[in-house]
């Protein structure tokens, strides 16, 4: 049985994420930033991580980050994944945290605190942000 | 004079059933551990006043235990009754709660139940915890970014934290082996452990990569089975069967999710500020402990908790197992029945059910000998719920 033609897991934009979905179709990487403490967070919650003030504006991130930490997939969860991949989590210079994966790297040189920039992976309707060493 | 809970309360009663591929409902389960433990309590059922039950994964896929235990035991006079989930760190606290309310005046013998029962016939221990990976539905919002990742199941942040640890203080792949092989030398002495086959470290290098740096002989088991332990007064204990195991010390502590801003998750968990509040309850502190029931859901979590339980400084975690101490003959003999890597995985009635074993001295073969103070601790989630209970055989 061949499951090659099974795609990844693809999301798609919920009730609070539509700018960054749509942002991300357009190269940008977009978040939300609290009004009244100016704390950055992904858009996954309706009021701020540090002050939950519901106040707050859609602004680009600069695309750039640290490798926070990082490992290397080898057990078959998902037929759309080809094993070994990394499974990376970047710390955006904004402070939030992607859950995403290298690209443009072997696995095996990955480190945790490189520096990389934001790069879209393009799908029919959705993209999705990797990102590279900078 | 000392805290008014410390040893207030002590478990009068341990029950266990087989422990792995049983295939039975969780409430059969949770019916033979019960009555086990009230044999071994030396109580009618209609002493118990109070019931805490603890659903496993199956309260979450399906088939979970739940409050129907009570009419299943014919339990018709309760004062005292829930259904309690902090993930892992439910076990110990369950025994909080049952000591608390026993304190109160509120219950006198308090049962509490754990039963899972995810292991079907014919399917993986895989499949009963990264089912949810195939769900043919497209993920929705940020959440759908971890699916998209690959991030699948509790093995992956399991896997990113302890990476972060080892390159924050350089840890090693051999420092997480010699915990796996140190506890599956003590599963090699205990009757209950489902691997009893002693492994080398070679055979850690050997075993096959779930995801790096997490080997297959970093990860627990599976296991469908069932704990019940009674929690009774320091009183009614001291009038029954079993040498009491009291509670001088408890303590919680939940840091959250690890997606939080800011978070040092990966290397400072909620057991910092549980291990506050139980070695005040207790008076005692690290140096007091003679035996670690240590919730090893990986050979990290076993790891980067005796760090925050102050058994060595943040970070020489690595260094601190690396001779082997955590093993048989060693000088912190630390999940002697061979906790959930090697034994059974109960969730945290494994370190709770081995640490009332180790506290009666009734290990047999795995006896520690000096056993007057145990450290028993629980975690859930991804390093974010954390419990843990100090017990003795001694009330002061």
């Amino acid at each position: 049985m061949t499951e090659t033609a099974i795609p990844k897991p693809l999301p798609e934009a919920d009730e609070t994420s539509g700018p960054f979905f749509e942002g991300a179709m357009e190269g940008r990487l977009m978040l939300m930033r609290c009004s009244d403490c100016g704390t950055w967070r992904l858009p996954s919650r309706q009021h701020c991580d540090a002050c939950l003030s519901p106040n707050f504006t859609w602004e680009q991130g600069s695309g750039r980050g640290t490798v926070r930490t990082f490992g290397i997939m080898h057990q078959r969860y998902h037929p759309g994944f080809q094993n070994p991949y990394n499974v990376t989590i970047v710390e955006l210079e904004e402070g939030p945290r992607l859950p995403t994966n290298m690209v443009g790297i072997a696995d095996d040189q990955i480190r945790v605190g490189m520096a990389v920039v934001v790069e879209f992976e393009q799908h029919e309707d959705v993209a999705l942000p990797k990102f590279r060493p900078a | 004079m000392g805290h008014p809970l410390r040893g207030a309360a002590a478990i009068t009663g341990l029950g266990m059933t087989p422990m792995g591929r049983i295939y039975k409902s969780t409430t059969e389960l949770a019916a033979d551990a019960t009555r086990a433990a009230l044999a071994d309590a030396g109580l009618r059922k209609d002493q118990v006043d109070g019931l805490l039950i603890n659903a496993g994964i199956t309260g979450t896929t399906g088939g979970g235990l739940t409050l129907g235990l009570q009419n299943y035991m014919g339990m018709q006079n309760l004062r005292l009754l829930n259904h309690m989930n902090a993930a892992g760190s439910t076990a110990a606290q369950m025994v909080q709660y049952a000591a608390l309310a026993i304190s109160a005046g509120m219950a006198n013998h308090v049962l509490c139940v754990f039963a899972d029962a995810p292991l079907r016939e014919g399917s993986s221990a895989g499949a009963a915890y990264g089912g949810a990976a195939r769900n043919p539905q497209r993920p929705r919002g940020m959440s759908g970014l971890y699916a998209a990742a690959g991030y699948f199941g509790a093995n992956t942040p399991y896997a990113l934290a302890a990476r972060r640890h080892m390159a924050e203080y350089g840890t090693t792949q051999d420092q997480l082996g010699i915990i796996a092989v140190g506890q599956r030398e003590w599963a090699t002495m205990s009757p209950l452990a489902q691997l009893r086959s002693p492994i080398t470290l070679e055979d850690y290098h050997n075993s096959r990569w779930i995801i790096e740096p997490l080997h297959l002989l970093d990860c627990c088991l599976v296991s469908n089975g069932a704990v019940a332990v009674v929690v009774s007064s320091a009183a009614a204990a001291r009038e029954m069967p079993q040498p009491p195991v009291y509670v001088l010390g408890m303590g919680q502590g939940h840091p959250g999710d690890t997606g939080r801003t800011g978070a040092e998750w990966e290397t400072q968990t909620g057991a910092q500020l549980a291990a506050k509040t139980a070695y005040a309850m207790a008076g005692a502190g690290p140096a007091d402990i003679d035996v670690c029931q240590i919730y090893d859901c990986y050979t990290y979590t076993v790891l980067v908790t005796l760090e925050d339980y102050g058994f060595c400084q943040k970070g020489e975690g690595g260094p601190f197992v690396e001779d082997g101490k955590l093993g048989p003959g060693g000088s912190l003999p630390t999940n002697t029945g061979g906790g959930e890597l090697s034994g059974y995985y109960m969730w945290g009635m494994t370190p709770l059910s081995e640490g009332i074993i180790q506290a009666r001295g009734q290990g047999g073969e795995r006896q520690v000998a000096k056993h007057d103070t145990v450290l028993v601790t629980g975690n859930g989630g991804s390093l974010s719920y954390h419990a843990c209970l100090i017990l003795s055989p001694h009330a002061n």
